[in-house]
């Protein structure tokens, strides 16, 4: 298997005054084999979406290293890095405010195909789009049709094509079921399997649903404020989670089963903001396990066997 | 349960909306019936007619478009709340039955400190001529009580977060301790782990205050941890009602559209299979299907299932299923 996506300490911060910096992603190291799927797990408001977003260049990082096939994408041009553009896309959260309402759905899924100049002749392009069409289970009647005409899940279609249309090799998923209802949201999960498997595409998936995650992904990473706190075989994230910030998030998960009573151990109070974060743990006030040392330093990611990496003081 | 007091009693309610397009079928002719200290999950995706269900029991329909039809019935504590005039219903919301919407983030006013908020629907239903002191002291009260410091209360809602923002429309809703709660999808816009916490203070609360409550939600796995009784609802009607034991018992008869919400979940336990999604879309209400309303994303769907009639009702003690593949399972 071969690495197709690889951050090093991949920073991003925002500027909120002259002496606030929000760190919302900091000092994240993530690799994605090509043809596997990571999932991002986390709240809201733990950078995962921020994350993803930097990996694809949507903003600048602010330090570290984002390399695509080897090649450090900070260090690029503009134009060099255009042609990277082809190869990285994304699907967004919310169908409903992601695509343009003026424009019908031949136009959504030809914009991409049409800014990067693929095609020279128009009988090509509605032939591309027509099969990107079928491809994503979108009837051809909807071709002229404009977003407001279609529902969630096949908007959600339209934005898959819209990612598929160049052919990329990698897509950041962000939250791309959680505006839709449980019988269309597995209809687009089974789509986005599928594709996975016909062109071998890589996927960050990120999401707020660990039960999903669980589902479509090979290897997860739970973020906490900016950090990686843990990170490990999908199977094995579930079957022995270590830090206590994946624990609760475990047990807070109401399950569809009688008997399988919530887990009384409800972590208290809520996600703060990481501006100008102090070091050590950023879980530390919410932690039961809380000791002295877990205030001290930043805890590095540290391997504890079969792929299974906590930062947690412990397990050192 | 059985011979404690009804709290609310459904009967044969159509509610519907006239727009331009059509008449919509919001919700066709459901019934249930709601005891002391009980909980009723709504269950059912988007437009299966679970909000419209809780605007017609407030009466809070849209006035020009929507339209409860005749013969329709809504008890409240034996007294029928259809055809009261608004200043009657004005009493009863809050003090009586309340509610708590889904989208903590617009159900506050933005220009209102939260203690201003709660004080208001005191001092609307304040019948016992309370002095303000007392009422006052009630804010605090109702702030400690959903786990918000008081001196809090002169904050406005955009100074706390989402799950505090629940926390002070629980307060709301609960200010005058009202025998019925209308939670419409409480935690849907908040996060595991708030929600957790969101659910487990309604379950103290319901406890404490013994308040009936209808939970509307589209997760089954809320409905598991919070409720007693479960409506299925498919396009605006109920397909399938009982206690919680007969809806999530594998074992039982279900409705098809029921097994497929179990199915289209993907599971936290066990190995990870292929999702069995429930195939094509929700139909829409200004034109429903003949015959069984989920006729067409039905998998065992037979030619009877098309046409239009009665529909085959199978009961067991409290469990009802509208299905005809049911017929020979019936007692």
């Amino acid at each position: 298997m071969s690495e197709l996506i690889k951050t090093v300490d991949l920073k991003k911060y925002f500027r909120i005054s002259k002496t606030e910096q929000l760190h919302a992603v900091d000092g994240v190291n993530l690799s994605i084999d090509a043809g596997k799927t990571l999932g991002v797990v986390g709240e809201s408001g733990c950078g995962k979406s921020t994350l993803g977003r930097t990996v694809l260049g949507l903003q600048p990082a602010t330090g570290g290293q984002i390399l695509f096939e080897g090649k450090d994408l900070t260090k690029l041009s503009a134009s060099e890095r255009k042609k990277y553009t082809k190869e990285m896309q994304i699907i967004f959260q919310d169908p409903y405010s992601s695509l343009n309402p003026r424009m019908s759905v031949f136009q959504l899924i030809a914009e991409p195909l049409q800014m990067h100049r693929v095609y020279k002749t128009k009988g090509e392009l509605l032939d591309r789009v027509l099969y990107l069409m079928e491809k994503v289970g979108l009837d051809l009647r909807f071709i002229n049709a404009y977003p407001h005409e279609m529902d969630g899940g096949r908007r959600q279609r339209v934005g898959i094509a819209r990612a598929l249309a160049l052919n990329p090799k990698f897509i950041v998923c962000d939250e791309p079921v959680s505006a839709l209802d449980v019988s269309i949201q597995a209809q687009i999960i089974n789509l986005l399997m599928d594709m996975q498997e016909e062109m071998g595409l890589t996927y960050m998936f990120i999401t707020h649903d660990l039960s999903v995650v669980r589902h479509m992904s090979d290897e997860i990473m739970v973020m906490y404020l900016g950090q990686c706190v843990e990170k490990a075989p999908a199977k094995e994230l579930f079957a022995k989670p270590m830090h206590p910030y994946t624990q609760a998030l475990l047990a807070a998960i109401p399950q569809p089963v009688l008997g399988a009573e919530m887990n009384r151990e409800v972590i208290r109070g809520e996600v703060s903001n990481p501006i100008n974060p102090k070091p050590g743990c950023r879980f530390a006030t919410r932690c039961k396990y809380c000791t002295e040392a877990c205030t001290k330093a930043d805890l590095p990611l540290k391997d504890v066997g079969e792929g299974h990496q906590v930062a947690c003081v412990l397990y050192n | 349960m059985e011979n404690s007091k009804k709290v609310l009693e459904v009967k044969n309610l159509s509610a519907v909306y006239n727009t331009e397009a059509g008449v919509v079928k919001a919700v066709n002719d459901i019934s249930f019936t709601i005891h002391e200290k009980e909980t009723l999950g709504l269950v059912g995706e988007t437009g299966a007619g679970k909000t419209t269900t809780a605007l017609s029991i407030m009466q809070l329909l849209p006035e020009k478009t929507g339209e409860i039809k005749k013969g329709s019935s809504i008890m409240y504590n034996g007294d029928e709340l259809i055809g009261k005039s608004q200043a009657e219903m004005r009493l009863i919301r809050g003090a009586c039955i309340s509610m708590i919407f889904q989208d903590p983030m617009t159900a506050l006013n933005p220009l209102m400190t939260v203690g201003e908020q709660i004080y208001e629907s005191l001092d609307i239903h304040n019948v016992n001529n309370k002095s303000k002191q007392e009422l006052e002291a009630r804010v605090d009260e109702l702030l400690e009580l959903v786990g918000i410091p008081a001196k809090r209360k002169i904050n406005y809602p955009h100074e706390f977060s989402g799950g505090m923002k629940q926390r002070i429309v629980i307060a709301i809703a609960l200010a005058c301790e009202p025998l019925l709660l209308i939670a419409d999808e409480p935690t849907t816009a908040l996060d595991v782990t708030i929600q957790a916490q969101v659910l487990n203070l309604m379950r103290e609360l319901k406890e404490k205050l013994s308040t009936s409550m209808i939970m509307i939600t589209h997760d089954l796995g809320v409905v598991a941890q919070t409720c007693d009784k479960v409506a299925v609802m498919y396009a605006g009607e109920i397909v399938e009602y009982g206690r919680i034991e007969d809806i999530f018992d594998r074992e039982k008869p279900h409705h098809p559209y029921t097994i497929g919400l179990f199915d289209a979940i993907p599971s936290l336990v066990g190995e990870s299979t292929r999702l069995k999604p429930i195939d094509g879309l929700m139909p829409d209400p200004a034109n429903l299907p003949t015959g069984c309303h989920f006729n067409p994303r039905c998998k065992q769907c037979t030619e009877g299932c098309k046409k239009d009639g009665e529909m085959y009702i199978y009961r067991d003690g409290e469990h009802m299923i509208r299905c005809n593949l049911m017929k020979g399972e019936g007692k």
